[in-house]
């Protein structure tokens, strides 16, 4: 039998997939046309945006928005704000969802376990407007249940939002709330999958409990950790839109303004189209960079890393 | 022999570890209360008396039992129509999420697939690096689906993410032998799909049924830029125009006013909508629980 060319091994191939090529087809056109057309739509961040000819035929000004962006005085007040409230939420909030896993997965008492977790979870669904709501409906002054419990040990009542210095902490606290039953979840799976033979090791060795937590248990799930903490890197200019952009108002806009909410102001309620655009493409593009820079950190330092 | 076996126990475990233990208990119990506690007083307002929630009265139970708050919900047509709005766009966009799900984690889970990892960095590119919001709005504009129910649809489309659990699923669960014992019946791609992995993946699928639809369910983010009619908002654009933008008075309270004190009955709304709003998704988490657990940790393991 003669060879085959290189040619016809790649066709053997692609026939070979030809179903599941078919299957792909509906996919690959939707997100062609849903993020792909877009991103190329980002190039309107270097043209001034002409409605009568649509994004092909509008101008190219170069980085003139960008410049106008960098100028702005406000430009700096965002780009801070972005990374205090993300930074801060991610460092303050990375412990409790691996406290709470772990302190379940010592709790032998099956029923304590599980209302525990069933109850811990629950905040996760409730959606982030009424969690907003919920925020300013504790804190109200007449008949808050914040200011209610702070009456009972004499705080006068406080408005969490009548303040630009609340913002931060209840945006976070809330957060923390909210979320932590539910990331522990992932740490739990990974800490159900330790060897059990380390732990009778231990328990041979005469380890207490904390001992086990600190030198089984944590290494355990240091690469989960890792993981979560690269993914979460890349969206760190991405913090939630929705939950800031509810909670903000006049009197603590000057902490509450970020990137996010900005763009959107300036592009949907101002309609400066390109202006907004170079500011989202800015955004994006140090997202990547980061998500890039600290899974490469992390493989140096740690091994552990996305790809 | 009873007796003894569990003084044995008790010897073996030391004071630091009881001591552990107990620590442990009152972390937990703290941990539980912090987030029962909020909850249980939330539904406990909306059932109670206007006037003793302003005043601080209630604690723990409702006081003075009363379904006013209710009633005025129930026959407000804003509230009602972003309750079905919500339900129409859950239903069609969960059902999309679905079909391009499959469609994009089958053949991706596939190790025959040629070119794999290259439409698969087409996928996963995506979620790090997106065109943003103004050239989205414009294409939905040029599609000329601005304005309409179908903008909120589509442009929840697929998650790259729920795609990476559907795969690993598929990968793990469903051995090569499996497929090779269907080509040899004379099976081809699609109708392996059709008849022997979807039915094979059921529970993977109820997990994504779950995952889109609550986010659907809690999702005010598109209906806000993608539409402006208040005929197409769903619940969530709602209760924002109500619960934080404060326009409930002029809305809800008019034919209230009368029965309790304005400020009363506006207190009372709000955690009364909340209840309202929260309960479809609630009212399924206990029965749901274990398939969202699930399929954490089957994201867990491609992690």
């Amino acid at each position: 039998m003669k060879p085959k060319s290189s040619f016809q091994r790649f066709w053997i191939n692609i026939k070979g997939s030809a179903q599941l090529y078919l299957l792909l087809l509906l996919p690959l056109a939707f997100i062609i046309l849903f993020c792909y057309v877009p991103m190329y739509g980002a190039t309107l961040a270097f043209k001034d945006f002409n409605p009568g000819v649509g994004i092909l035929g509008s101008k190219w000004v170069g980085l003139k928005y960008f410049i106008k962006f960098f100028k702005s005085p406000s430009c700096w007040l965002i780009i801070k704000n972005t990374f205090i409230l993300s930074i801060l939420n991610l460092v303050l909030s990375l412990p409790f969802p691996i406290i709470l896993a772990i302190s379940l997965n010592e709790c032998k008492n099956r029923h304590v376990n599980k209302v525990v977790q069933m109850v811990t979870y629950a905040p996760y669904f409730i959606s982030t407007v009424i969690m907003v709501a919920l925020l300013m409906q504790w804190s109200s002054i007449n008949g808050g249940l914040f200011n209610n419990i702070l009456g009972l040990f004499g705080v006068e009542p406080v408005n969490l939002f009548g303040d630009a210095s609340y913002f931060r902490p209840t945006y976070i606290i809330s957060n923390i709330w909210q979320f932590t039953g539910f990331n522990s979840i992932i740490y739990l799976a990974a800490l159900s999958s330790v060897d059990i033979s380390l732990y009778e090791a231990a328990k041979v060795d005469g380890a207490s409990k904390l001992q086990k937590i600190w030198c089984i248990d944590l290494p355990s799930i240091l690469p989960t950790i890792v993981i979560l903490l690269i993914l979460n890197a890349g969206q760190i200019m991405n913090v939630g839109f929705d939950k800031v952009y509810l909670m903000q108002n006049q009197m603590n806009v000057q902490v509450s303004e970020i990137i996010s909410t900005y763009t959107y102001k300036i592009g949907l309620l101002n309609l400066d189209f390109s202006y907004s655009t170079a500011i989202g493409l800015f955004n994006s593009v140090v997202n990547v960079v980061l998500l890039f820079s600290v899974n490469m950190l992390s493989r140096k330092i740690s091994e552990n890393s996305l790809w | 022999m009873k007796t003894s076996n569990t003084q044995r126990k008790k010897i073996q475990e030391p004071i630091s570890d009881r001591i552990f233990n107990v620590c442990n208990y009152i972390y937990l119990g703290l941990a539980f209360l912090v987030v029962a506690y909020p909850l249980i007083y939330i539904v406990s307002a909306s059932f109670s008396d206007s006037s003793a929630v302003i005043r601080g009265e209630v604690w723990l139970f409702p006081v003075g039992f009363e379904l006013k708050a209710y009633k005025a919900i129930f026959s407000n047509k804003m509230i009602m129509t972003g309750y079905w709005n919500s339900i129409v766009y859950t239903v069609l966009g969960t059902v999309l999420n679905l079909i391009l799900t499959t469609l994009t984690a089958y053949p991706l889970a596939r190790k025959k697939l040629y070119g794999r990892s290259v439409i698969t960095w087409i996928f996963m590119f995506t979620m790090f690096f997106s065109g943003g919001l103004i050239p989205q709005y414009i294409l939905m504009n040029n599609l000329h689906l601005l304005n309409t129910m179908w903008a909120v649809i589509v442009s929840g489309g697929i998650s790259i993410y729920n795609m990476i659990v559907m795969r690993s699923f598929l990968q793990s669960s469903i051995p090569e032998d499996l497929y090779e014992a269907a080509y040899l019946d004379g099976c081809g791609d699609i109708r392996i799909l059709w008849s022997m992995v979807l039915p094979l993946s059921k529970p993977i699928l109820a997990v994504m049924v779950l995952y889109y639809a609550v986010w659907h369910w809690n999702d005010f983010f598109n209906a806000l830029i993608y539409t402006s009619d208040p005929a197409l908002s769903p619940l969530q654009l709602v209760l924002r125009e109500l619960l934080v933008l404060n326009k409930i008075e002029g809305q809800l309270t008019e034919s209230a006013a009368t029965i309790a004190s304005r400020v009363g009955m506006y207190e009372l709304l709000r955690y009364a909508i909340i209840v309202v709003a929260s309960v479809p998704v609630l009212c399924l988490y206990p029965f749901v629980q274990k398939h969202f657990v699930k399929g954490v940790m089957i994201g867990s393991v491609k992690g």
